[in-house]
Protein backbone atom coordinates (compact mmCIF):
# COMPACT_ATOMS: atom_id res chain seq x y z
CA UNK A 1 0.00 0.00 0.00
CA UNK A 2 1.08 3.94 -1.08
CA UNK A 3 1.93 5.84 2.08
CA UNK A 4 1.99 9.74 1.94
CA UNK A 5 3.06 12.80 3.93
CA UNK A 6 1.60 15.97 2.84
CA UNK A 7 2.76 19.82 4.16
CA UNK A 8 -0.56 21.64 3.83
CA UNK A 9 0.52 25.88 4.28
CA UNK A 10 2.84 24.92 6.90
CA UNK A 11 4.84 28.46 8.10
CA UNK A 12 7.29 28.57 11.48
CA UNK A 13 7.64 31.83 12.76
CA UNK A 14 10.32 33.05 15.31
CA UNK A 15 10.06 36.03 17.21
CA UNK A 16 12.73 37.78 15.16
CA UNK A 17 12.25 35.58 11.72
CA UNK A 18 10.47 33.76 9.59
CA UNK A 19 11.92 29.49 9.19
CA UNK A 20 8.87 28.46 6.81
CA UNK A 21 6.73 30.67 4.78
CA UNK A 22 3.49 28.37 3.76
CA UNK A 23 5.34 25.38 2.52
CA UNK A 24 3.13 22.71 0.30
CA UNK A 25 4.51 19.53 -0.85
CA UNK A 26 3.65 15.51 -1.25
CA UNK A 27 5.95 13.04 -0.44
CA UNK A 28 4.81 9.29 -1.41
CA UNK A 29 6.69 5.95 -0.18
CA UNK A 30 9.35 4.05 -2.97
CA UNK A 31 10.18 7.23 -3.72
CA UNK A 32 13.75 9.53 -2.08
CA UNK A 33 11.81 12.66 -1.71
CA UNK A 34 15.29 15.51 -1.06
CA UNK A 35 14.51 19.08 0.56
CA UNK A 36 17.80 20.73 -0.29
CA UNK A 37 18.57 24.40 0.15
CA UNK A 38 21.44 26.46 1.58
CA UNK A 39 22.05 26.39 5.06
CA UNK A 40 19.06 27.92 7.19
CA UNK A 41 17.37 27.73 4.57
CA UNK A 42 14.29 25.95 7.06
CA UNK A 43 15.62 22.73 6.04
CA UNK A 44 15.81 21.10 9.63
CA UNK A 45 12.84 23.10 10.77
CA UNK A 46 10.31 21.26 8.37
CA UNK A 47 11.74 17.94 9.00
CA UNK A 48 11.78 18.51 12.94
CA UNK A 49 7.46 19.87 12.31
CA UNK A 50 7.24 16.36 10.56
CA UNK A 51 8.56 14.29 12.99
CA UNK A 52 6.30 15.97 15.38
CA UNK A 53 9.09 17.52 17.66
CA UNK A 54 7.70 21.42 16.86
CA UNK A 55 4.42 23.25 16.32
CA UNK A 56 3.93 24.79 12.89
CA UNK A 57 2.99 28.43 13.51
CA UNK A 58 0.48 27.88 10.88
CA UNK A 59 -0.78 25.22 8.81
CA UNK A 60 -1.15 21.26 9.05
CA UNK A 61 0.14 17.81 8.17
CA UNK A 62 -1.84 15.20 6.53
CA UNK A 63 -0.44 11.29 6.76
CA UNK A 64 -2.53 9.25 4.07
CA UNK A 65 -4.59 12.45 3.50
CA UNK A 66 -5.59 12.54 7.06
CA UNK A 67 -4.60 15.73 9.31
CA UNK A 68 -2.21 14.42 12.08
CA UNK A 69 -0.68 16.01 15.14
CA UNK A 70 1.96 16.01 16.81
CA UNK A 71 2.25 13.20 19.27
CA UNK A 72 0.13 10.74 16.25
CA UNK A 73 3.13 12.34 14.03
CA UNK A 74 5.74 10.48 16.40
CA UNK A 75 4.16 7.47 15.81
CA UNK A 76 4.30 7.55 12.00
CA UNK A 77 7.40 9.01 11.98
CA UNK A 78 11.19 8.66 12.86
CA UNK A 79 13.74 10.58 12.64
CA UNK A 80 17.91 10.23 11.74
CA UNK A 81 20.07 13.75 12.78
CA UNK A 82 22.74 15.81 11.70
CA UNK A 83 24.56 14.83 14.64
CA UNK A 84 24.07 10.96 15.88
CA UNK A 85 23.74 10.75 19.57
CA UNK A 86 24.03 7.42 21.00
CA UNK A 87 22.61 6.28 24.34
CA UNK A 88 25.29 4.70 27.10
CA UNK A 89 25.37 1.32 26.78
CA UNK A 90 25.63 -1.57 23.99
CA UNK A 91 24.63 -1.31 19.95
CA UNK A 92 22.28 -3.72 20.31
CA UNK A 93 20.77 -1.20 23.55
CA UNK A 94 21.00 1.62 21.57
CA UNK A 95 18.92 0.02 18.34
CA UNK A 96 16.42 -1.94 20.22
CA UNK A 97 15.23 1.28 22.51
CA UNK A 98 12.74 2.10 20.54
CA UNK A 99 11.17 -1.15 20.13
CA UNK A 100 11.01 -1.38 23.55
CA UNK A 101 9.36 1.82 24.54
CA UNK A 102 6.94 0.50 21.93
CA UNK A 103 6.13 -2.28 23.76
CA UNK A 104 7.55 -5.14 20.65
CA UNK A 105 8.00 -9.06 21.78
CA UNK A 106 11.58 -9.91 23.25
CA UNK A 107 11.96 -12.08 19.89
CA UNK A 108 10.37 -9.57 17.47
CA UNK A 109 13.27 -6.69 18.80
CA UNK A 110 16.25 -9.43 18.62
CA UNK A 111 15.33 -9.74 15.10
CA UNK A 112 14.87 -6.70 13.96
CA UNK A 113 17.66 -5.25 15.22
CA UNK A 114 19.71 -7.83 13.91
CA UNK A 115 18.22 -6.83 10.17
CA UNK A 116 18.76 -3.27 10.78
CA UNK A 117 22.23 -3.09 11.45
CA UNK A 118 22.79 -5.85 8.64
CA UNK A 119 21.25 -3.05 6.43
CA UNK A 120 23.78 -1.00 7.94
CA UNK A 121 26.96 -2.97 7.48
CA UNK A 122 26.93 -3.50 11.31
CA UNK A 123 26.33 -7.24 11.62
CA UNK A 124 28.02 -8.51 14.78
CA UNK A 125 28.39 -5.18 15.98
CA UNK A 126 25.76 -5.77 18.68
CA UNK A 127 27.66 -6.04 22.20
CA UNK A 128 29.84 -2.88 20.72
CA UNK A 129 29.72 -0.13 22.99
CA UNK A 130 27.53 2.64 21.31
CA UNK A 131 29.84 5.34 21.63
CA UNK A 132 33.25 4.26 21.57
CA UNK A 133 32.18 3.70 17.92
CA UNK A 134 33.73 6.00 14.99
CA UNK A 135 31.09 9.00 13.97
CA UNK A 136 30.63 7.28 10.69
CA UNK A 137 29.89 3.83 12.72
CA UNK A 138 27.23 5.65 15.51
CA UNK A 139 25.44 7.50 12.04
CA UNK A 140 25.17 3.80 10.79
CA UNK A 141 24.00 2.80 14.50
CA UNK A 142 21.50 6.10 14.15
CA UNK A 143 20.07 5.07 10.60
CA UNK A 144 19.60 1.60 11.89
CA UNK A 145 17.76 2.56 14.99
CA UNK A 146 15.26 3.91 13.26
CA UNK A 147 14.66 1.71 10.31
CA UNK A 148 14.22 -0.84 13.14
CA UNK A 149 11.22 0.52 13.92
CA UNK A 150 9.73 0.40 10.69
CA UNK A 151 7.80 3.40 10.79
CA UNK A 152 5.56 4.72 7.43
CA UNK A 153 8.17 7.95 7.16
CA UNK A 154 11.47 8.28 7.55
CA UNK A 155 12.87 11.85 7.76
CA UNK A 156 16.99 12.03 7.41
CA UNK A 157 18.53 15.48 8.17
CA UNK A 158 21.97 15.73 6.68
CA UNK A 159 23.13 12.06 7.63
CA UNK A 160 26.38 12.23 5.78
CA UNK A 161 28.15 15.58 6.91
CA UNK A 162 30.87 15.22 7.71
CA UNK A 163 31.32 11.24 7.03
CA UNK A 164 33.96 9.65 5.05
CA UNK A 165 32.73 8.57 1.59
CA UNK A 166 33.01 4.75 2.67
CA UNK A 167 30.83 5.37 5.63
CA UNK A 168 28.73 7.97 3.29
CA UNK A 169 28.48 4.97 0.57
CA UNK A 170 26.97 2.84 2.83
CA UNK A 171 24.87 4.94 4.57
CA UNK A 172 23.29 6.12 0.87
CA UNK A 173 22.30 2.59 0.23
CA UNK A 174 20.92 1.74 3.08
CA UNK A 175 18.30 5.03 2.71
CA UNK A 176 17.74 4.06 -0.82
CA UNK A 177 16.80 0.72 0.25
CA UNK A 178 14.64 1.54 2.91
CA UNK A 179 12.15 3.65 0.48
CA UNK A 180 11.19 0.52 -0.88
CA UNK A 181 8.81 -0.09 1.53
CA UNK A 182 8.27 4.03 3.33
CA UNK A 183 8.43 7.53 2.41
CA UNK A 184 11.79 8.70 2.88
CA UNK A 185 12.34 12.67 3.07
CA UNK A 186 16.27 13.64 3.08
CA UNK A 187 17.31 17.09 3.99
CA UNK A 188 20.75 17.91 2.15
CA UNK A 189 23.09 20.38 1.13
CA UNK A 190 24.62 18.16 -0.48
CA UNK A 191 24.08 18.32 -4.41
CA UNK A 192 25.29 15.04 -5.98
CA UNK A 193 24.04 13.05 -3.08
CA UNK A 194 20.29 14.39 -3.75
CA UNK A 195 20.92 13.45 -6.98
CA UNK A 196 22.28 9.87 -6.59
CA UNK A 197 19.50 9.07 -3.81
CA UNK A 198 16.39 11.43 -5.29
CA UNK A 199 13.27 10.33 -7.00
CA UNK A 200 11.86 13.97 -6.76
CA UNK A 201 13.86 17.41 -4.70
CA UNK A 202 12.04 19.72 -3.28
CA UNK A 203 14.42 23.43 -2.91
CA UNK A 204 13.55 25.27 -0.16
CA UNK A 205 14.37 28.75 -0.17
CA UNK A 206 13.91 31.23 2.70
CA UNK A 207 11.36 29.20 4.05
CA UNK A 208 9.41 28.73 0.69
CA UNK A 209 9.40 26.05 -1.69
CA UNK A 210 10.96 27.53 -4.76
CA UNK A 211 10.70 24.98 -6.81
CA UNK A 212 9.95 20.76 -7.07
CA UNK A 213 10.50 18.66 -9.81
CA UNK A 214 11.29 14.94 -10.48
CA UNK A 215 15.59 14.46 -9.99
CA UNK A 216 16.29 14.22 -13.39
CA UNK A 217 14.35 17.20 -14.60
CA UNK A 218 15.43 19.37 -11.55
CA UNK A 219 18.74 18.92 -11.98
CA UNK A 220 18.88 19.52 -15.77
CA UNK A 221 16.34 21.91 -16.73
CA UNK A 222 15.38 23.92 -13.21
CA UNK A 223 12.83 26.31 -14.04
CA UNK A 224 13.79 29.05 -10.72
CA UNK A 225 16.53 31.19 -11.28
CA UNK A 226 17.15 30.69 -7.86
CA UNK A 227 17.28 26.94 -8.07
CA UNK A 228 19.62 27.64 -10.97
CA UNK A 229 22.02 29.23 -9.45
CA UNK A 230 22.13 27.12 -6.27
CA UNK A 231 23.01 24.13 -8.79
CA UNK A 232 25.94 26.10 -9.51
CA UNK A 233 26.71 27.07 -6.17
CA UNK A 234 26.51 30.89 -6.84
CA UNK A 235 23.15 31.13 -4.88
CA UNK A 236 23.74 33.48 -1.72
CA UNK A 237 21.22 32.97 1.17
CA UNK B 1 56.46 6.71 72.24
CA UNK B 2 54.89 9.95 71.85
CA UNK B 3 51.23 9.90 72.67
CA UNK B 4 50.18 9.60 68.98
CA UNK B 5 52.46 6.80 68.16
CA UNK B 6 51.14 4.97 70.63
CA UNK B 7 47.49 6.20 69.87
CA UNK B 8 48.18 4.72 66.27
CA UNK B 9 49.08 1.28 67.33
CA UNK B 10 46.24 1.38 70.28
CA UNK B 11 44.42 2.14 67.28
CA UNK B 12 45.33 -0.88 65.37
CA UNK B 13 44.73 -3.13 68.22
CA UNK B 14 41.43 -1.98 69.00
CA UNK B 15 40.51 -2.81 65.45
CA UNK B 16 42.04 -6.06 65.01
CA UNK B 17 40.58 -7.34 68.15
CA UNK B 18 37.75 -6.16 66.91
CA UNK B 19 36.94 -4.42 70.39
CA UNK B 20 33.10 -4.70 70.92
CA UNK B 21 32.49 -0.73 71.78
CA UNK B 22 33.96 0.32 69.09
CA UNK B 23 32.61 -1.68 66.81
CA UNK B 24 28.92 -0.81 68.02
CA UNK B 25 29.78 3.31 67.92
CA UNK B 26 30.34 2.15 63.81
CA UNK B 27 27.62 -0.15 63.19
CA UNK B 28 25.13 2.85 64.50
CA UNK B 29 26.60 5.42 62.53
CA UNK B 30 26.41 3.46 59.91
CA UNK B 31 22.58 2.56 60.33
CA UNK B 32 21.98 6.19 60.81
CA UNK B 33 23.71 7.75 57.75
CA UNK B 34 22.44 5.08 55.73
CA UNK B 35 19.06 5.39 56.75
CA UNK B 36 19.23 9.71 56.70
CA UNK B 37 20.39 9.33 53.02
CA UNK B 38 18.33 6.22 51.75
CA UNK B 39 15.17 8.23 52.93
CA UNK B 40 16.51 11.66 51.48
CA UNK B 41 16.39 9.96 47.73
CA UNK B 42 12.38 9.50 48.07
CA UNK B 43 12.21 12.78 48.04
CA UNK B 44 15.25 14.40 46.70
CA UNK B 45 15.79 12.73 43.39
CA UNK B 46 12.11 13.50 42.27
CA UNK B 47 12.63 17.08 43.29
CA UNK B 48 16.06 16.64 41.32
CA UNK B 49 14.05 15.71 38.41
CA UNK B 50 11.74 18.16 38.53
CA UNK B 51 14.05 21.12 38.45
CA UNK B 52 16.82 19.35 35.77
CA UNK B 53 13.37 18.53 33.23
CA UNK B 54 10.62 21.01 34.24
CA UNK B 55 9.78 24.13 33.59
CA UNK B 56 7.73 26.37 36.44
CA UNK B 57 7.80 29.95 38.18
CA UNK B 58 10.69 30.16 40.34
CA UNK B 59 12.85 27.22 39.43
CA UNK B 60 15.97 29.16 39.05
CA UNK B 61 14.72 30.51 43.71
CA UNK B 62 14.26 27.56 44.28
CA UNK B 63 17.84 25.48 42.88
CA UNK B 64 19.53 28.83 43.84
CA UNK B 65 17.76 28.36 47.68
CA UNK B 66 19.03 24.49 47.69
CA UNK B 67 22.32 25.18 46.39
CA UNK B 68 22.89 27.83 49.31
CA UNK B 69 21.72 25.56 52.03
CA UNK B 70 24.50 22.58 50.81
CA UNK B 71 26.43 24.94 53.26
CA UNK B 72 24.26 25.09 56.26
CA UNK B 73 26.23 24.60 59.53
CA UNK B 74 25.21 21.42 61.42
CA UNK B 75 25.28 23.14 64.58
CA UNK B 76 22.63 25.63 63.31
CA UNK B 77 20.52 22.94 62.02
CA UNK B 78 21.17 20.90 65.65
CA UNK B 79 19.58 23.49 66.96
CA UNK B 80 16.93 24.39 64.86
CA UNK B 81 16.15 20.69 65.07
CA UNK B 82 16.20 20.32 68.64
CA UNK B 83 13.57 23.05 68.89
CA UNK B 84 11.41 21.80 67.13
CA UNK B 85 11.69 18.04 68.25
CA UNK B 86 12.20 18.92 72.10
CA UNK B 87 9.66 18.28 74.20
CA UNK B 88 8.18 21.37 74.43
CA UNK B 89 8.56 22.09 70.48
CA UNK B 90 6.08 21.44 67.79
CA UNK B 91 7.09 17.98 67.06
CA UNK B 92 7.91 17.08 71.08
CA UNK B 93 4.86 14.67 70.85
CA UNK B 94 7.00 12.22 68.91
CA UNK B 95 9.97 11.92 71.15
CA UNK B 96 12.49 12.06 68.70
CA UNK B 97 14.75 13.70 71.07
CA UNK B 98 17.78 11.99 71.74
CA UNK B 99 17.21 9.08 69.97
CA UNK B 100 18.58 7.51 66.74
CA UNK B 101 15.80 8.38 64.61
CA UNK B 102 15.95 11.85 66.25
CA UNK B 103 19.39 12.28 64.22
CA UNK B 104 18.18 10.81 61.34
CA UNK B 105 15.61 12.99 60.80
CA UNK B 106 18.15 15.85 61.12
CA UNK B 107 20.63 14.01 58.89
CA UNK B 108 17.95 13.90 55.96
CA UNK B 109 17.34 17.52 56.42
CA UNK B 110 21.51 17.92 55.96
CA UNK B 111 21.78 15.70 53.58
CA UNK B 112 18.71 16.76 51.38
CA UNK B 113 20.12 19.69 49.49
CA UNK B 114 23.31 17.95 48.52
CA UNK B 115 21.52 15.41 46.71
CA UNK B 116 19.16 17.99 45.58
CA UNK B 117 21.91 20.08 43.62
CA UNK B 118 24.77 17.74 42.50
CA UNK B 119 21.76 15.87 40.95
CA UNK B 120 19.77 18.35 39.30
CA UNK B 121 23.60 19.54 37.88
CA UNK B 122 23.85 15.67 36.70
CA UNK B 123 20.57 15.89 35.07
CA UNK B 124 21.35 18.73 33.54
CA UNK B 125 24.93 18.00 31.67
CA UNK B 126 22.91 14.97 30.07
CA UNK B 127 23.09 16.28 26.66
CA UNK B 128 19.49 17.74 25.95
CA UNK B 129 19.84 15.88 22.06
CA UNK B 130 19.08 12.17 24.21
CA UNK B 131 15.27 13.63 25.13
CA UNK B 132 14.73 14.57 21.88
CA UNK B 133 16.07 11.25 20.50
CA UNK B 134 13.97 9.72 22.36
CA UNK B 135 10.78 11.10 21.62
CA UNK B 136 11.47 10.55 17.82
CA UNK B 137 12.18 6.92 19.59
CA UNK B 138 8.44 7.19 20.49
CA UNK B 139 9.07 7.69 24.43
CA UNK B 140 6.53 9.30 26.54
CA UNK B 141 7.46 11.71 29.09
CA UNK B 142 8.10 9.04 31.82
CA UNK B 143 10.34 7.24 29.86
CA UNK B 144 12.46 10.53 28.53
CA UNK B 145 12.98 11.26 32.32
CA UNK B 146 14.01 7.53 32.67
CA UNK B 147 16.39 7.58 29.85
CA UNK B 148 17.70 11.38 30.91
CA UNK B 149 17.85 9.15 34.70
CA UNK B 150 20.11 6.31 33.39
CA UNK B 151 22.51 8.39 31.70
CA UNK B 152 23.23 10.11 35.16
CA UNK B 153 23.19 7.35 36.99
CA UNK B 154 27.02 8.14 37.74
CA UNK B 155 26.53 11.42 38.65
CA UNK B 156 23.24 11.03 40.74
CA UNK B 157 25.30 8.44 42.19
CA UNK B 158 27.87 10.70 43.62
CA UNK B 159 25.08 12.93 44.85
CA UNK B 160 24.60 9.67 46.96
CA UNK B 161 27.39 8.89 47.86
CA UNK B 162 28.18 12.74 48.88
CA UNK B 163 25.54 13.30 50.93
CA UNK B 164 26.37 9.87 52.56
CA UNK B 165 29.84 11.44 53.93
CA UNK B 166 28.17 14.19 55.12
CA UNK B 167 26.05 12.79 57.64
CA UNK B 168 28.48 10.29 58.16
CA UNK B 169 31.47 12.41 59.16
CA UNK B 170 28.68 15.25 60.89
CA UNK B 171 28.58 16.51 64.33
CA UNK B 172 26.72 19.16 65.22
CA UNK B 173 23.50 17.13 64.21
CA UNK B 174 24.14 13.74 65.97
CA UNK B 175 25.27 15.99 69.33
CA UNK B 176 22.44 18.01 69.42
CA UNK B 177 19.54 15.72 68.53
CA UNK B 178 21.63 12.58 69.67
CA UNK B 179 23.06 13.34 73.06
CA UNK B 180 26.13 11.33 72.54
CA UNK B 181 24.27 8.58 74.77
CA UNK B 182 26.57 5.56 75.38
CA UNK B 183 24.99 2.68 74.07
CA UNK B 184 21.98 4.44 72.44
CA UNK B 185 22.94 7.64 70.25
CA UNK B 186 27.19 7.66 70.59
CA UNK B 187 28.25 7.77 67.06
CA UNK B 188 31.39 8.27 65.11
CA UNK B 189 31.74 11.42 65.30
CA UNK B 190 30.17 11.86 68.97
CA UNK B 191 32.41 9.28 70.57
CA UNK B 192 35.41 10.64 69.06
CA UNK B 193 35.06 14.64 70.22
CA UNK B 194 34.09 12.72 74.04
CA UNK B 195 37.34 10.67 73.93
CA UNK B 196 39.26 13.04 72.72
CA UNK B 197 38.40 15.42 75.46
CA UNK B 198 38.71 13.04 77.77
CA UNK B 199 42.32 12.70 76.58
CA UNK B 200 41.44 8.83 75.47
CA UNK B 201 43.62 9.79 72.28
CA UNK B 202 44.38 6.02 71.39
CA UNK B 203 40.25 5.50 71.18
CA UNK B 204 39.74 8.64 69.18
CA UNK B 205 42.40 7.65 66.47
CA UNK B 206 40.76 4.47 66.24
CA UNK B 207 37.65 5.72 65.69
CA UNK B 208 38.84 8.26 63.19
CA UNK B 209 40.58 5.41 61.40
CA UNK B 210 37.24 3.85 61.10
CA UNK B 211 35.37 6.83 59.95
CA UNK B 212 38.31 7.99 57.32
CA UNK B 213 38.16 4.46 56.10
CA UNK B 214 34.76 3.94 55.69
CA UNK B 215 34.86 7.41 53.56
CA UNK B 216 37.67 6.19 51.60
CA UNK B 217 36.73 2.94 50.95
CA UNK B 218 33.11 3.70 49.64
CA UNK B 219 34.20 6.49 47.54
CA UNK B 220 37.63 4.07 45.96
CA UNK B 221 35.21 1.23 45.59
CA UNK B 222 32.30 4.30 43.47
CA UNK B 223 35.32 4.59 41.29
CA UNK B 224 36.74 0.82 40.69
CA UNK B 225 33.04 0.10 39.62
CA UNK B 226 32.47 3.52 37.32
CA UNK B 227 32.86 2.35 33.93
CA UNK B 228 32.67 4.38 31.07
CA UNK B 229 30.01 4.04 28.93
Amino acid sequence: MMSTIEASGLSKRYESSQALDQVNFRATSRQVTSIVGVNGSGKTTLLRILAGLDLPSEGKVLVDTREVGPDELRAHCTMVFQKSVMFSGTVYDSVAYGLRVSRAADGGIREKVTSALALVNLDGFEKRKARKLSSGEQQRVALARALALERQVLLVDEPTANLDPANAMIIERAIKESAISRVVLLSTHNLPQARRLSDRVIHLYRGRVVEEAESSLFFTNPHDERTRLFIDGELQF
Amino acid sequence: MDPITEGVIRAINLIVTGDREVFAITALSLYISISSTLLSCIWSIPISAALALRSFPGKRTVKGLFNALIGIPTVALGLYMYLLLSRSGPLGYFQFLYTPNGIIIGQCILVTPIIVSFSTSALESVDPDLRTLAKTLGASGFQIEAVVLREAFWGVTLAIIAAFNRAFAELGVAMMLGGNIRNLTRVLTTAIALETAKGEIALSIALSFILLGIVMSLSIAINLARRPS
